[in-house]
Order: structure tokens, then sequence, then C-alpha cells
């Protein structure tokens, strides 16, 4: 009962959207049979009809917009209902309701534009700089993203849930930063180093649960959340050891890495904005060139899809799942190792590598595990980060709902059939939207 | 057909020969054994190694002779390792396996408080188990939420986002409201709510639950930090100043030993924490819905032939565990500390350890819970007497235990079946 019928899909991207749809609805109203299917028989719509009615259908980019939207709604409300001057206008609401608006449209505006003009475009920037400087902060944030979103995405298409993305950006960060302080190499190669250094300590933290599943049926999910802790206190032990530990400092800080290991900047001093982009961009068309063009790439989403039919045709199973986890891994360890080698930070502390490999999940998710949606999606979160600094700053709203904001957009993203309720969509013919993987432990 | 019959590489623990799990755990233990005889015998000193039966190095005391100590604890374990290796009969099987790790930890022990700084060669133990209660606590609530869910077949990886909206909404609504009952309700209201959007989503809109519960952990996160900077941190004595259950002595069994000060002292966490072990324990294994709730978590289809109404247990025993998680948050904010962000920090994740390394039953999950608390008090415990092993290491040490535990070295965990796969009538 797991897996309703379904006439020969090949690949994993599950049911189609109007399917999921059914079964969804089915279960308390009956969908109402076939009212979309044949109006373009009867006449040859003009261009503009067909695009107005695309626009309207559940499309991934339509269902994607809606949810932005709806997330924003639920996050103004958060923002009214925890503003206690605003909420008192509501107690005389029947009397004088523009008191009530007003002040909620104030409260509410202030808040988005300020999200907007920290990580688009502020029309009040006199300079270059400042005009590029909300561009260069959503850059930044963006490109850590985009590794661990890569990262969740690409075991995501061999069937593997990565929640470990985490765990093997803060062993990327570790071993990044050790090498970035410790070894006395050359500016150049100092760098590389340093970033294959990250790339190895993901691979070796996502090697673990690959090896685990593939010998012991292990389920990577319990083994990554377990291996996100170990590394968390991994972490925290050895920043305060002697040579790592700046020794200027009696807290949790480690020494700098030296400049000659740090990512050269794109623009000038006070913009942020850090090669790791570049190599952000190159590794989501590696990634998408190993997934759709490669033999492993085959392998994997055929294992992905159907385990036992995979290893049938003569794919080995126990190999495809360790490369996977490995590959996954070095995704995710050199997003951590961005965040002490770009300008984020130059030193390991116990909180280095932020959130990025939990939101790296919601980045894969967003970007319905396609490697170049995934790049987009990681602008978007990159670009709510950004803002969100200036929204906290300047309208004093706290960071914390960017946070709100990105779950409930994966929220809604995940459940297209509650956004087509909502939005009283079309169904669309040929969309796929439906991103679950639903397999339990 | 025939041609194509490959024979299954991934799984197959089918014939074991000589190795047999015994043997291998044996082993196992004999390294332990020979690592607490020789090692922590030759680093334990002189000192006497005294465990009181108070709460300072006052009172009556077991002793020992540290050195001594280290190594007989050392040898029972590498006798139980011995006993394993012999290959005896299957029942023994656990009570070895416990001889030989008790053994470990307390030759450890022998060497760790005789070599600690003069003065203080003492443990009281009174501290040592209240404090692993203490730390239990949060633990014991959360992976009950998670045996209510899973044993139902929802997977629930969103404890951590319950127990921080319990935590926040029993202080939010117990200051404003100056009750602690009323933050216990809202507590437990707060859960569920973190709950009810698990079970609406996976439930209804079939999404997959493993990352509805991220998700969710994500949301719970983002909404209690939000409200707190706005709310908490603005008007502190309005928000959260929330009243606190004091500490209920049972008569009689309070003046036991070790025990009475440590257990029978405690708030009504502690008591309700017990209480909800038990109570689920009987719930699920004598009663019609636990009966009715194991079967749609192993095999909903026949379930729901026999009449049981799938879909409905599940939102109920959803939303139940919600609560529950809830009130395990609270136990935090309306016994011992004011909420802060993030307060939570990891505690859902250990519960799920404790969870799985309890095989998903309720006992289970109380013994695992203790077991992870304990580790979370020795690493306090050490860090107070300069030990050179550092608390990250105890602190790893369930989430060690639980990847051990998947991977089948320490007998094999497995979820009900129909966990995680959402239920399509028809």
């Amino acid at each position: 009962m797991t897996t309703h019928p379904q006439p020969g899909s090949p690949d994993k991207e599950p049911a189609s959207e109007e399917q999921a749809a059914r079964t969804a609805l089915g279960n308390t109203e009956r969908a109402e049979p076939a009212s979309t299917a044949t109006p373009t028989q009867e006449r040859r719509p003009t261009l503009g009809r067909l695009f107005l009615e695309n626009l309207w259908a559940a499309n991934t980019f339509t269902v994607t917009l809606l949810s932005l939207v709806l997330a924003m709604v639920v996050g103004a409300v958060l923002m009214i209902i925890s503003d206690p001057k605003v909420l008192a206008t509501y107690a005389y609401f029947t009397a004088r309701p523009t008191d009530a608006l007003d002040a909620s449209w104030a409260l509410v505006s202030k808040a988005y534009a300020n999200l907007f003009k920290g990580s688009v475009f502020d029309p009040g920037a006199t300079t270059l700089t400042a005009a590029l400087s909300p561009i260069s902060e959503t850059l930044t944030y963006t490109a850590p993203l985009v590794f661990t979103g890569l990262s969740v995405a690409l075991a995501f298409r061999g069937g593997l849930f990565n929640i470990g993305a985490q765990g093997q950006a803060i062993m990327g960060v570790i071993l990044a930063a050790l090498v970035g302080f410790l070894l006395p190499l050359p500016p150049g190669l100092h760098l590389l180093v340093a970033v294959l250094a990250g790339a190895v300590g993901g691979a070796v933290w996502g090697f673990i649960p690959g090896i685990l599943k593939a010998r012991t049926g292990a389920h990577e999910v319990i083994n990554t959340i377990m291996l996100n802790y170990i590394a968390v206190y991994f972490l925290t032990w050895l920043i305060v050891q002697n040579g790592v530990q700046d020794p200027r400092r009696t807290d949790a800080i480690s020494r700098r890495v030296d400049a000659s290991a740090q990512l050269p900047r794109l623009f000038d001093d006070p913009l942020r904005a850090h090669a790791g982009i570049i190599l952000a961009v190159l590794a989501t068309w590696a990634v998408a060139w190993l997934l759709n063009r490669s033999t492993l790439g085959f392998e994997l989403r055929a294992v992905g899809a159907n385990p036992d039919a995979a290893r049938t045709a003569g794919i080995s199973v126990t190999r495809t799942y360790v490369l996977i986890m490995v590959f996954a891994g070095a995704l995710a360890g050199l997003g951590g190792s961005q965040m002490v080698l770009g300008t984020t930070a130059a030193a390991l502390t116990p909180l280095v590598v932020a959130q990025i490999g939990f939101d790296g999940i919601l980045v894969a998710l967003l970007g319905r595990v396609k490697p170049w949606g995934v790049a987009m999606a990681a602008l978007l979160f990159g670009a709510l980060q950004a803002g969100g600094n200036r929204m906290q700053s300047y309208a004093s709203i706290s960071l914390e709902l960017v946070t709100v904001l990105q779950a409930l957009i994966v929220i809604f993203i995940a459940a297209p059939a509650l956004v087509k309720a909502i939005f009283q969509l079309r169904a669309a013919r040929a969309a796929r939207l439906q991103t679950s993987l639903a397999k339990g432990w | 057909m025939s041609t194509t019959a490959v024979p299954d590489v991934a799984v197959a623990p089918v014939d074991e020969g000589f190795w047999t799990r015994t043997r291998k755990v044996g082993l196992v233990l004999v390294a332990l054994g020979l690592l607490a005889t020789v090692l922590f015998g030759a680093l334990a000193t002189d000192a006497t190694a005294r465990f009181t039966l108070s709460e300072d190095a006052a009172g009556a005391a077991l002793e020992i002779h540290g050195t001594f100590g280290a190594v007989l604890f050392g040898l029972i374990t590498l006798a139980a390792g011995g006993a394993m290796l012999a290959g005896p009969p299957k029942r023994w099987f656990i009570p070895l396996l416990a001889m030989g790790l008790v053994g470990f930890v307390l030759s450890f022990l022998c060497w760790q408080v005789s070599d600690a700084p003069a003065g203080q060669n003492f443990m009281p133990l009174v501290n040592i188990v209240r404090g692993t209660f203490l730390l239990a606590l949060p633990l014991i609530f959360g992976a009950l939420a998670g045996v209510l869910c899973e044993r139902s077949g929802v997977v629930n990886v969103a404890i951590e986002g319950q127990l921080l909206m319990g935590a926040f909404s029993g202080a939010l609504f117990g200051s404003i409201s100056g009750n602690v009952w009323v933050g216990l309700v809202a507590a437990a209201i707060g859960g569920s709510f973190i709950s009810l959007l698990l079970a609406v989503f996976s439930i209804r809109y079939l999404v997959d639950q493993v990352v509805m519960g991220i998700v969710l952990n994500l949301l719970a996160l983002g909404i209690t930090g939000f409200l707190y900077e706005r709310l908490m941190q603005t008007d502190a004595a309005r928000y959260n100043s929330a009243p606190r259950f004091s500490n209920w002595e049972i008569p009689l069994l309070s003046d036991i030993p070790v025990l009475g000060p440590a257990l029978f002292r405690g708030n009504i966490f502690l008591y309700l924490a017990l209480l909800l072990v038990l109570v689920i324990h009987i719930g699920l294994f004598r009663t019609r819905w636990g009966l009715r709730t194991r079967s749609v978590g192993e095999h909903p289809t026949a379930a729901d032939t026999l009449g049981v109404k799938v879909l409905g247990l599940r939102y109920r025993n959803v939303i139940m565990a919600g609560a529950v998680a809830g009130i395990g948050g609270a136990s935090y904010t309306l016994a011992l500390f004011s909420f802060t962000k993030n307060m939570i920090g990891g505690k859902g994740f250990i519960a799920l350890a404790a969870l799985i390394f309890g095989r998903w039953s309720p006992t289970g999950a109380l013994l695992a819970a203790l077991f992870f608390g304990f580790a979370d008090q020795l690493a306090t415990y050490l860090g107070a007497i300069n030990s050179i092993i550092p608390g990250q290491f105890l602190a790893m040490l369930p989430y060690l235990a639980t990847i051990l535990a998947v991977a089948g070295l320490v007998g094999r965990v497995r979820a009900p079946a129909a966990d995680g796969k959402p239920y399509i009538k028809g």
C-alpha cells in the first residue's frame, strides 16, 4: 500500500502532482472527475490565455511563489501578534479599524522592505559599493548553502536521506581550518589543500553512515543524526586544545586561518562576496553532470528508484550507497570549509557552521532535489539571510523570523496539495511537485 | 526468472558459524576488561575511593582501595567476557552483558575517584542518582512521545521541536496567568500544536515524515526564538517569570538511603514521567488501544480490514505524543530555569536516540534515557574533579551507543514495520 500503482515510472520523481493531489484529497472529498481535462479541445486558446491558465496552474514555479507569499503572510501575523503596541490597536478595531490596519501595515511593510533592501537592492544607495552591498551579502550566504543543498539532493536522488550534512560540514570546517593555520604552505597551494581537506573531512563523515547502511542495513537517517552531534562535541573539544586554541584568548575560539588559505574576494574590501560562489556554481554544474550524464549518476538514480531492480541489473548497491554518501559528505564538507576560508569567519568557534547543514535539507527540498533548482533555492535562502540581518538592525525584527519563513516555505512546498487547495489552483498537466520519499526508518 | 536469482549481498545474517553474536560481544567485553584491568589499574592511585551515600563527603560510604577496585572490577568484566566466549545458553546473554558493562564502569570510577585531587576522593551517590534522573527527565518524556508516535507508524523526528514548544508555551502562559497548572496545560497544548502539524502534513498531505520532522524542528526553533526576542526579552517580568512546581516529598519512601532523597523528593515531573512509563507500557501491551496502536504501526492494511480506523488512531496518538513531549519541555521552564532561546539544545535528538536504543518500548526508553542521563551527569562530575577525560567524549556516548545499536553490534533493533509509511486507504 505504500507505492500506489504507477505505470512503469523509471525515475524516482514520484507521483505526478495530479495523482498526489487525488490521493491526498481523495480521503475526504471525491475529486470532481476530469473537469479540467478537456477545455482545450473546444477552441484553440490564444497564447495570452494559455499563459494565464498556466500561471494559475499548480506548476513548480507558481507553487513556489505562492508558498513564499503564504509564508510571508504567516510571518506578518507573527510580527503583529508579538508587538504589544500594534496589538493594542486591535482592541478597538470595530470602532476605528484604520488605526489597527495602519499600524500593522507600517510594521510589516517596514520589515519586508528592509528584507528586500538588505538582500537585493537598496534604492537609497548613493555609491556603487552601497548598491552592490546587498547582492554581495546574499552571495556570501548563498555559497555554502549551495554545497549543503547539493549534498542532501545528491543523496536524495540515490534514495538516501542525508540529515548529516551538518555534521559533515563541521568535519569539513575542522580539517579546512587545521590545514589553514597549521600547515605552512605557499599561497595558491595552501588554499587548494585547505579546500580539499574540507572535502575529505566531510567525505569521511559521510562514509561512516554509507558503509553502515551498505553492510548492516542500519538506517542512514538515524546514523547521520547521531554523527551530527558527535561532530559537534568533537569540535567543542578540539577548539580548546593546545595548538588549536587562540593563545591570546581564554574562550572557545581557535587560531585564525592564514591569509594564504583564504578564498579571494570578488569585489573590493567592504564587500564580502568571495570566490566560494564561483566554486558553488562549478559544483552545481559538476553534480548536474554527474547525475544526468555519467555512469555513476545513472547507477545512483537506478538504486534510488529501486534498489532491488538495480541489484538484479548488476549494479552493486553496496558500492553505490557508499559512493553516494562519500560524495554527499564531500560536498557538505566543502560547504563547511567556506565558513572559515571565506569571509564569514576565519577561526573555529562552536557555532562556526551555523545551521548550514539543516538549511541544506530545506534548500534541497525547495530546489526539488535538482542541481540547478538547489542553486536557485540556495540563492533565495541566502537572500533571506542577508535581508534578515538588515531587518534585524533597521526594523528591529528578530533574525529568527527568517528561520520561520524558511521552514514555512518548505512546509508549503512539501504539501502542494495544500497550496493548491488554498488558492484554488488548476491541476497542471505535467508538473511533478512531490519531493517526498516516504520510506520511514 | 531462474536466471536472475542473484544472492542478496547487503543484509543477510544467515549462518554465523563460530562467531555468533554472543561470542563477538564477549570478545569486546574481554578487550574492555583487559583495558580496565591494565590501564585503569595502573592509573588508579593508592587513595581510597569513597562512594558516599549522601550529598557530600560526610556520612556512611562504600569504600574501596583505588588500584584494587579498578583491577577487581576490570577482572569481573574480563570474566563476563570470557564466559560469553565460551558460548553459554542464550538466556545468559543479558546478565553477562550487564555484569561486564557494570564492571567496566565501576573500574573506571575507581580509577577516576582515586585519582581525583586530594580531599575529593569521593563520589556523592545521592547527587549522582538525582542528577541522572533530572537530566533524563526530558529524555524520558521525549522518548515516550516517540514511542506513541512510532508505534502507530508515524516517525517522530520533531521531538526536539515539541519539547521546545512545550517549554516555551509553558513559560509564556505560566507567566501570564501566574499559575503553574495553566502553564502545564499550555505546555501540553504547545507540544500538541507541533504534533498536529506533523499529523496533518504526514497523514493527510503524505509529506515525508522525516522531512516534516526536521522542518518542524526549525519552525519551532524560529517561532520560539522570534517570540522570545520580541516578548520575553523586552518584558521578562511579564512574559518569562513562570511560577515553579515545588518539590513533593513522599513520606516513608523518601527515607530510603540514596534512592529516597534522590527519587522521592522530586517535583511533579519526575513522578509524572515514571507514571507515564508505566501507563504507556500497560496501555500498549495490555489494552485494546495498545493492540490497535501496535497493529496500525506494523500492518495498517490488516488493521483496517478488521475495522480499526487507521488514520484516526494515528492522529490521536501523534497529538497525544505532542502533549507528552510538551510536558517534558515544561519540566525545564516550570521547575528549573526560565526560557531561553534554543534551550532544549539537542535533547530531543538524544530522546530519539533513547527511543531507538530502547527498541521502541516504554521501559526500554526509560532505561536508555537513564543511561544517557547518567553519562551526562558523569560528565559533570568528572569536570568537577578535573578529570583528564574530556566531558565532550562522555557527551558523545549516547550517540555512539545508538550507532552501535542500529548497526546490530549490541543486539538487533527493529522499528515497527509500517513506521514512516503513510497509509493510503484502498
